[in-house]
């Protein structure tokens, strides 16, 4: 019973030992190492490339010029840099994506997860998903051209040709397969048990549905409002072709606004010196961006893990 | 057929079928079918209206003309059909190779309870919901004027590579782990090694999902036009890029500047390129949904 | 392990406990062999395999002898598989998994930090519960081995020699392009088997190789079995003890002891020749489970 181990010092003689030295694994391995690596310089750069020129914003003009003033005129003589109004329009416009988006995207889930047959949902779904796929800036046309012209002109008689409410509603219509569909994958991923459970206590269908399904995947539907309200924020071809460039403080979907996206997209696209204070300002407005969907996404994140967590 | 379970519903104490409240129940039902169908149905006035809007300019001219500012009757898109090529081009140039191996190493390489690991996912989860126009800020920082690419295809390329590489890591990495672990486990019980079993087995068993999620990243990089406002592709470009330093523009950014103008002409013009930009993109989702109907259910 | 035990005196304790047992002595082939493992392949001195902080196999001590076919029987969870796997480090593959004490392969610690795995795997081949053909052609999945070993050889006629000696050449020559996942699971098994030994492993661990198959698929691997072990050291694991009893020379019985907490950690109860575990087990354990008392 004495086993006896062949001391494996003498190099070359254990047979188990690497024969040849395999670099290429090696250089692979640092190769697609460096690769995933791309996403954080991503990160890091994006972080760079608005916070370098902001520092130099916020150099010349008082954060708190900037965070709490209502005057956004850069291009008049005695330029004035107050971002209230672009957070209002972004604001208003992302309001009214909301109140579409939330119960037609719940709406649209709780239906696809609960009541479609498997055969219906083959279709729905990818139809729906074909909403996602339209470029923005079609969006964008068809609100100014279509919905304005002729779906809300009849109703409003006095709305401005470029107005928040149209691009609100588009947007809101645009986010519905995000929401759609992040609440739907909540919901699937609600035990079958569950339900069984309420049916078997006499629920209905829709009592199940929304005492049982919602609550239970409701961390997963809140992430997905959260991201679809994020991707309404970050969105800029829709209203910047629809509701106007005009900064505007005010609470009336029926005028122009202009958004912190459509500034940025407005003065970067136009000629302005590098260098000079309104070229920084599309930095700092973008910063402000930044970090706004920022905070949002990480909330959606950390909630979607919160569910996967609870069901699996 | 009948038989004597079929006992008269009236007299029936448990309703088994109405569950007491049917009327709610059923408007309900609706309720919750409305919701779906009002995307259904704006997604199909839109394809509507700007195929009746467009239809008198969907025409050879409006690939074979360039855009013309003072001539819209006589206009074309020539110029961002081509544009939109070249970019599109050097996006997947930069893209699929960065996108793929970033995948692989999250998905077979990297120890997935590291805290880098959970770092690097956290962060690509993110870069898929940055606001598209902040990465115009990045590409206008960086590549345009950090390392002097200027306004070029390339500095487009490669910022919607960047654009892109979550949507083409995180599907990648979903074809990989589709990939029966059994067959991983095969090649490397033969000696193979970690490389040569990626290489020769799981990615080739991988490619019909890559595909998939490749298609549908690049035709969201085709339809992106935030970042290339910051970009220079807004300005007046009636010539076909000749090279990755050449100016350029592309069809969204066309339609964008059509949306602008006043005339009537224009806009028609617009919906004309709208519906062209829509084919094309509706067929790449075909061939990607094709695709993936093709290889289900292969093991 | 020195006891040397009567070739007769087993038959009589089967005959005594005939009623309720398993009919398994039938399947019983070959002579009576020694207690002792006299040329010995590999070599285990309290081994524990870990899966984090669980214990999965504990303690096992055990010598596997050169061209015998050593079984490994016991009932679920009982870490035989487990085992198995880490001869030739595809635990390693398990994030957490880890194993202590003493597993040597001709004298050297398969464990050793100066080990490389690879090296390893393709010494000691493996074959799979589920016949983990490649989605390639059979051509391609006998020659992959060799290939990616980077082994010089006529491709052609090694393919040949291993598809014959797997006993499928006769059944796939006209069809080698032809896609692996065309052939039956049977044969896909025996593809499985000519892959594994394409690249001249010493040793071919299977894992429950004939779990999913038919009987008579099942009966063309077991004699491929009995045939290859002339050439290799052959360790598998099954449910099936008429398979244990009808290939193997040696067999090993394990068993879970579940703890405290009601954990489950599998542990070698009984080793010997195969003959003699099914007719005169030493331990009451081996003794109820092959008469079917348990599991």
């Amino acid at each position: 019973m004495t086993t006896t181990l062949v001391e494996s010092a003498p190099g070359g003689l254990n047979p188990l030992r690497q024969t040849k030295p395999r670099y290429g694994e090696k250089v692979i391995r640092v190769i697609l190492f460096a690769a995933a690596a791309v996403s954080i310089l991503t990160t890091f750069g994006i972080v760079i490339s608005v916070l370098i020129p902001s520092l130099e914003f916020f150099a010349e003009i008082p954060i708190t010029e900037f965070l709490f003033t209502t005057t956004w005129t850069p291009l008049f003589a005695n330029p004035q840099y107050g971002v209230l109004p672009l957070i209002m329009g972004t604001l208003v416009i992302t309001l009214i994506a909301v109140l579409i988006a939330i119960p037609l995207g719940l709406g649209s889930a709780i239906y696809l997860s609960e009541y479609a047959s498997p055969k219906a949902r083959k279709v729905l779904k990818p139809t729906l998903e074909v909403l996602a796929g339209i470029p923005t800036v079609v969006f964008g046309f068809f609100a100014l051209e279509f919905i304005t012209e002729f779906v809300l002109k009849p109703i409003f008689p006095g709305i401005q040709v470029f107005n928040a409410l149209s691009a609100g509603i588009v947007m809101g219509i645009m986010i519905i397969p995000t929401i759609a569909s992040l609440s739907e994958d909540a919901m699937a991923a609600v035990p079958a048990g569950l339900r069984d459970g309420a049916y078997a206590l006499g629920a209905t269908k829709r009592q199940t549905a929304l005492r049982v399904v919602v609550p239970a995947a409701l961390s997963g539907i809140v992430a997905a409002f959260v991201l679809g309200i994020s991707r309404a924020i970050g969105e800029t071809m829709i209203v910047t072709v629809a509701a106007g460039l005009q900064p505007n403080m005010t609470l009336n979907p029926l005028e122009g606004m202009q958004t912190m996206t459509s500034y940025i997209a407005a003065a970067g696209a136009g000629d302005v010196a590098t260098g000079s204070i309104e070229y920084k300002s599309i930095f700092a407005v973008g910063l402000l961006l930044f970090v706004i969907t920022f905070f949002m996404n990480m909330v959606s994140i950390r909630l979607v893990r919160k569910y996967r967590q609870a069901y699996q | 057929m009948t038989t004597t379970l079929d006992t008269a519903p009236d007299s029936a104490p448990v309703d088994l079928e109405g569950n007491g409240q049917p009327l709610v129940d059923k408007t309900f039902r609706w309720i919750l079918f409305l919701c779906l169908a009002v995307g259904i149905i704006f997604l199909a006035v839109l394809l509507a209206y700007v195929t009746i809007k467009g239809w008198p300019r969907l025409t050879p001219t409006l690939w074979e003309n360039m855009p013309s500012i003072r001539r819209p009757e006589r206009a074309g898109a020539q110029s961002a059909i081509t544009g939109t090529l070249w970019v599109i081009a050097f996006t997947a140039l930069f893209a699929l190779p960065i996108g793929f191996l970033g995948a692989v190493y999250m998905e077979e390489y990297a120890n997935p309870a590291s805290r880098f690991t959970r770092f690097v996912e956290i962060n690509i989860q993110n870069l898929a919901a940055v606001p598209s126009i902040v990465y115009g800020i990045l590409g206008l920082a960086i590549f345009a004027r950090a390392l002097a690419l200027g306004q070029t295809v390339i500095t487009a390329g490669l910022t919607l590579a960047l654009l892109v590489l979550p949507v083409i890591i995180v599907s990648t990495r979903e074809a990989l782990r589709a990939v029966p672990q059994n067959i991983r486990h095969g090649s490397l019980a033969l000696g193979a090694t970690l490389w040569q079993t990626t290489w020769r087995q799981t990615m080739p068993a991988a490619i019909p999902g890559m595909a998939t999620g490749t298609i549908l990243a690049l035709s969201r990089a085709i339809g992106e036009a935030a970042p290339l406002l910051l970009l220079g592709a807004v300005s007046f470009i009636s010539f076909n890029p000749t090279g990755p330093f050449s100016a350029y523009t592309t069809l969204p950014i066309q339609i964008f500047n059509w949306t602008k103008e006043s005339r009537e002409e224009f806009q028609i013009l617009a919906s004309a390129t709208i519906v062209l930009l829509l084919v094309i993109l509706l067929a790449m989702n075909a061939v990607a949904i094709l695709i993936r109907n093709r290889t289900q259910k292969r093991w | 392990m020195s006891e040397i035990h009567e070739p007769d005196a087993p038959q009589s304790t089967s005959d005594m406990a005939m009623t309720g047992r398993m009919d398994v002595s039938a399947a019983l082939e070959g002579v009576d062999i020694s207690e002792t493992v006299s040329n010995i392949v590999f070599d285990l001195a309290n081994v524990r395999v870990f899966y984090g902080d669980f214990e999965a196999v504990r303690d096992v001590t055990m010598q596997i002898g050169r061209n015998e076919i050593t079984a490994f029987i016991g009932p679920s969870g009982c870490g035989k598989s487990t085992l198995l796997r880490s001869f030739n480090r595809m635990n390693d593959l398990i994030p957490g998994a880890r194993v202590e004490g003493l597993l040597a392969y001709h004298g050297f610690d398969i464990y050793a930090p100066d080990v490389d795995p690879i090296e390893v795997r393709r010494r000691i081949g493996m074959v799979f519960q589920k016949p983990n053909v490649f989605p390639k052609s059979i051509y391609e999945n006998v020659a992959y081995g060799p290939k990616v070993n980077g082994m010089k050889v006529n491709m052609d006629d090694l393919v040949e020699e291993c598809l014959t000696r797997a006993a499928l050449w006769d059944e796939v020559k006209d069809d080698l392009k032809k896609s692996a996942y065309a052939l039956s699971g049977g044969q896909q098994q025996r593809l499985v088997i000519a892959r594994c030994i394409a690249v001249k492993p010493e040793v071919i661990l299977m894992d429950e190789p004939c779990a999913s198959l038919d009987p008579i698929a099942t009966a063309k691997i077991e004699d491929l079995m009995k045939e290859l072990a002339k050439d290799y050291t052959i360790v598998i694991v099954t449910h099936n003890m008429q398979q244990a009893a009808r290939v193997s020379e040696r067999t090993a019985f394990f068993t879970a002891d579940v703890d405290a907490n009601g954990v489950r950690h599998g542990r070698l109860v009984e080793y010997g020749p195969t003959r003699r575990i099914f007719t005169a087990p030493h331990d009451p354990r081996t003794e109820d489970y092959i008469s079917g008392r348990f599991g």
